[in-house]
């Protein structure tokens, strides 16, 4: 077994659990150990609420690209009984970083669509730590539209630092097949569920982002740009990702805040990547209750109501504004890549 | 840092380029490196005259409608919406101040300017982004404003031209606020492509990020000036991630027809005869 890959402000968490390992390991039954143990294990949950409710949104994207946090394939053995993956987008390839096939959720019939970073270095490798080519994006509206006609319900898992940013992904039209995934997404005929599980990289998030009910697991992101990014443009410099991530607002509670998404699905104590099967077990509770009741829309009713959803997101002031500055300084700049 | 880990994007200053024509009476053209006369490059719609060059001078957004629309004919619609700072955002200065800058700066109130005019008196809903506002980011309003004038455009069944220009794709100072537009305007052309709308986009130097992977790639035809630099990722960025020169006329207007993603390349001073031409195509 390799190391736990650990997080600084995890330290005080795993240095507990071993101690508590250390106790439990102990032979005998002596009253004063039993306490001793029960006390430890308080101890160590008031310790994980403690670190894990008020993590940084720099911490928060750490947690977000935890190698062993839960990838779409994990969700696929523990939330659904049946995965019949369909490969390839008929025109150029078969991206590996984003799984389409079709799903059972207990005995509902589904289309899953999902990013997938892989856990070996040789799965990496090949998803690109599920950076999606547009060949990505457009097998997945294959699927979502082949789905429509078969009214099965789609759900896609959101998981991307971003759409990859190459030469063969430009020459094959990141922007144009983002762009068109969007305007179709926004039509598509049967219920779509998005569920942010990890990283929602900007425009690569989005390219699979448009649907009826949009929720986030608790400390996954979902941002315009990376806090990399950002800090890179507006900073000048990527070391200052911890406070472009503060600046980016891009946390579940920033998002639900700000009317973006639906629904925050709770993490168990300490983050996803702790307890997978805890994890799976409430994310399956909730898209089982949630595809429930979006199939209960009649369709054009659905696309109505997904219109609005979009519709209405943003903050402006419909005034006269006043304006105002010496405007002297000319130095200004913003970008996403 | 773990190996698995994505590869940081190093980002460096970048040279800072000036925007809009200067005040003084010569300037620099950075195609062919001659010093030229304002004013005529200004007769000539911002086009570099100079034997073999056909630069493209950016042009601000109000003289890009001069240009395009019949003289006169154009009502702005929706000056009223402007941009509030949602998310409290300070990088070396906070956003609101910011705005004012801009706004002080360029004579907008924010980076587009929507509206219907005549083209050739033919009747169309018209949008133009500028590229000289927070390098022409799509934030709320941009995102409300475009939305707008494309339900209307539906309403009134009126073609829809849009002139994009913008290195900065969805602005980051709104956070995934402006992500979200890029959702919302491209549903609203959903329905205008439903409804039978002619989009018309004209992409200009630069078109980028959010703003290329949202309205800007989905005009029924696409036309590009010559030379615009087009794409989603920023040449620097991908520049870092493949560890590899670039190709020669990477995500150029050029390298876009190639690869089959724009219709035409049009010159400025031929876009009203090439628009004009295709709303005869298309419209009854
Ligand atoms: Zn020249």
């Amino acid at each position: 077994m390799p190391p736990a890959y650990r997080l600084p402000f995890e330290k005080p968490i795993l240095e507990l659990e071993a101690t508590l390992a250390e106790l439990e390991a102990a032979p005998g039954s002596e009253v004063e150990v039993r306490d001793k143990i029960r006390k430890t294990r308080v101890e160590l949950s008031r310790l994980k609420r403690e670190i894990f409710e008020k993590l940084e949104p720099w911490e928060v994207v750490q947690v977000a690209r935890h190698p062993e946090r839960p990838h779409s394939s994990d969700y696929l053995e523990l939330v659904f009984d049946e995965f019949v993956e369909l490969h390839g987008d008929r025109a150029f390839g078969d991206d590996p970083a984003i799984l389409t096939g079709f799903a059972k959720l207990e005995d509902r019939k589904v289309m899953f669509v999902g990013q997938q970073k892989g856990r070996t270095m040789k799965d990496r490798a090949a998803t690109l730590n599920a950076m999606p080519h547009p060949e990505g994006y457009r097998k997945a509206l294959h699927r979502m539209q082949m789905a429509a006609k078969y009214r099965l319900p789609i759900i896609c898992f959101i998981d991307t630092p971003g759409a990859y940013p190459g030469i063969g992904a430009e020459e094959r039209g990141q922007a144009y097949q983002i762009a068109f995934n969007l305007r179709e997404m926004s039509r598509i005929g049967t219920p779509i569920v998005c569920i942010v599980i990890g990283e929602g990289g900007s425009g690569g998030a989005l390219g699979i982002g448009i649907g009826d009910y949009i929720a986030m697991l608790q400390h996954s992101y979902y941002s315009v740009i990376s806090p990399e990014g950002c800090a890179g443009i507006l900073w000048k410099d990527s070391k200052y990702k911890d406070r472009a991530a503060r600046a980016l607002k891009f946390t579940s509670g920033d998002l639900k805040r700000l009317g973006v998404i639906d629904e925050i699905i709770q993490e168990p104590l300490g983050g996803a990547h702790r307890d997978h099967r805890q994890t799976a077990v409430i994310l399956k509770g909730r898209l089982m209750q949630i595809v429930r009741d979006l199939s209960s829309y009649p369709i054009d009713r659905l696309l109505e109501r997904r219109y609005d959803k979009f519709r209405r997101i943003g903050v402006f002031e419909e005034l006269p504004p006043v304006v105002g500055g010496n405007g002297d300084n000319r130095d200004s700049a913003a970008e996403t890549a | 840092m773990s190996s698995v880990e994505k590869p940081e994007v190093q980002a460096s200053p970048r040279p800072r380029r000036k925007r809009g024509v200067p005040e003084g009476l010569w300037m620099r053209c950075e195609g062919c490196g001659a010093t030229v006369f304002k004013k005529k490059i200004d007769e000539h719609m911002g086009v570099c005259t100079e034997a073999g060059c056909n630069y493209h001078f950016y042009v601000p957004a109000m003289k890009r409608i001069e240009q395009l629309l019949d003289q006169d004919s154009f009502e702005e619609w929706h000056t009223e919406l402007s941009s509030l700072d949602p998310l409290g955002f300070v990088d070396r200065r906070p956003y609101p101040e910011r705005l004012r800058e801009e706004q002080a700066r360029t004579g907008l109130k924010e980076a587009c300017i929507v509206g219907r005019g005549y083209l050739r008196g033919r009747p169309l809903v018209c949008a133009v982004t500028d590229s000289a506002f927070i390098m022409g980011s799509m934030g709320s309003v941009v995102g409300e404003k475009l939305t707008r004038s494309i339900e209307q455009a539906t309403r009134l069944l009126l073609p829809l031209v849009i002139v994009s220009g913008s290195g900065g794709g969805a602005r980051m100072h709104e956070g995934i606020l402006s992500l979200m537009q890029m959702g919302k305007v491209c549903a609203a052309l959903g329905r205008y492509h439903d409804a039978g709308g002619l989009f018309v986009s004209v992409l200009t130097n630069p078109t980028m990020g959010g703003v290329a992977a949202s309205f800007a790639s989905l005009g029924d035809i696409i036309f590009a000036e010559p030379k615009a630099l087009v794409g989603f990722a920023g040449p620097r960025v991908v520049k870092a991630t493949v560890k590899a020169e670039l190709p020669e006329g990477f995500q150029t207007s050029e390298f876009m027809l190639a690869h089959g993603f724009i219709d035409r390349i049009v010159s400025r001073p031929q876009l009203r005869t090439e628009i004009a031409r295709v709303i005869d195509y298309c419209v009854r």
